[in-house]
């Protein structure tokens, strides 16, 4: 049943941020700390699981492509809500700091990738 | 007959949200196809319009809830709030390659401390270029180059100014808004385009909506790794903004 997929779904993303959220408060931070990524690994595993236990039946797998497939949707609406006017009229400062923030970074992703891929035959 | 339109449309606002980024995103694809031939990504457009229109909310309304403000569109907010958001993302690892993941591991870490600390030392060099000398000041504005969650969780810890704060968080908005517009347009020349280039992508930007926005204009595949590092950039930089990184700044200042 669809709604298989959807509880499972939703299953994975309550535990996992609910472990990033303990997370957060051992290390002592007030911030979730890799919920959705536990989300996500959680549902790696259990939708991996060999079919001895069980397996996903085509619609539970439904249930899950769905909200997949929402995912550009979503990621639309949440553009139109960002506060995009407070990024643009406070001033030069915290543009420029951001603008330079992202340029670095994006500097930085081939440096790193050639470092991972070079380790990656090391192993 | 108007009246009772606007009425339903806002009590029902979820579905009015659908209808309305439904036509948006239809709209966008049109345009890449028609105008572009295909060349920008539709969902690059959808994505742009979007912030456009967040832009005009904002202007209009003057609230930060972007378009999400008219109240006819209040189900905007619901939408593309933190909880689709992050649920949609779970959903996107279903299917990923989970060897590709796995690796995440290391040079995943490597990329989110590299991350928080390049865009903490940017976001300190432009506070202090622009005149900023207390070392309290200076770390907030660079943890709002972080990302705009890290910015006031640590002007807060460290006692910072309130305007100073509100500079920070403008300083994150700027950089989430740039990785969803930027990220297509930049990603054929840094390589972005396999599994383990967008787990160091959200590593090193951090900004979950950015890298959301920015994943899903460039190639959905690539969500799911780029995601599943960048969820950990928010608290790794609350851990060391207010702490190692503050006093490092404060042993140069």
């Amino acid at each position: 049943m669809v709604i298989y997929g959807v509880a499972l779904l939703s299953f994975c993303m309550l535990v996992g941020v609910y472990i990033g959220d303990i997370l957060g408060d051992l290390i002592g931070v007030q911030a979730n700390v890799g919920g959705v990524g536990v989300a996500m690994l959680l549902l790696l595993y259990l939708s991996n699981l060999s079919s001895r236990k069980f397996s996903l039946g085509d619609l539970t797998k439904k249930g899950i492509g769905f909200w997949s497939a929402m995912y550009i949707p979503i990621v639309v609406a949440m553009a139109a809500k960002q506060n995009v006017v407070a990024a643009i009229s406070s001033g030069w400062m915290a543009i420029v700091a951001g603008v330079a923030a992202v340029v670095v970074s994006f500097a930085m992703i081939p440096v790193l990738a050639k470092i991972g891929s070079g380790s990656q035959q090391d192993d | 007959m108007i009246e009772s339109l606007y009425a339903v449309l806002e009590k029902n606002a979820l579905i009015t949200a659908f209808l309305f980024v439904g036509v948006l995103v239809w709209f966008s694809y049109e345009i890449s196809a028609r105008l572009t031939r295909g060349q920008l990504h539709g969902s690059a457009i959808a994505i742009t319009l979007g912030l456009v229109l967040a832009y005009f909310g904002g202007q209009v309304k003057g609230g930060t809830q972007g378009i999400a403000d008219f109240s006819l569109l209040a189900g905007v907010g619901v939408m593309g709030g933190a909880m689709f958001r992050d649920f949609a993302i779970v959903a996107t690892a279903f299917g990923a390659d989970l060897s590709a993941l796995r690796q995440a591991g290391v040079v995943g870490a490597i990329s989110v401390v590299v991350g928080v600390v390049l865009s903490f030392t940017v976001g300190a060099i432009v506070a202090v270029s622009f005149g900023y000398t207390d070392p309290v000041s200076i770390s907030t504005i660079g943890a709002g180059a972080a990302t705009y969650i890290v910015g006031p969780v640590t002007g807060t810890a460290l006692g910072a100014d309130s305007g100073v704060i509100a500079l920070s968080v403008a300083a994150g908005l700027t950089k989430s808004v740039l990785v969803m517009v930027g990220t297509p347009l930049i990603a054929p020349r840094i390589g972005l385009n396999n599994p383990h280039a967008a787990l160091i992508y959200g590593g090193l930007m951090g900004t979950t909506s950015g890298v959301a926005g920015g994943l899903a204009a460039t190639d959905p595949k690539l969500v799911p790794y780029g995601a599943m590092t960048a969820t950990f950039y928010t608290g790794v930089g609350c851990l060391l903004a207010p702490s190692v990184l503050y006093l490092l700044v404060r042993a140069i200042f």
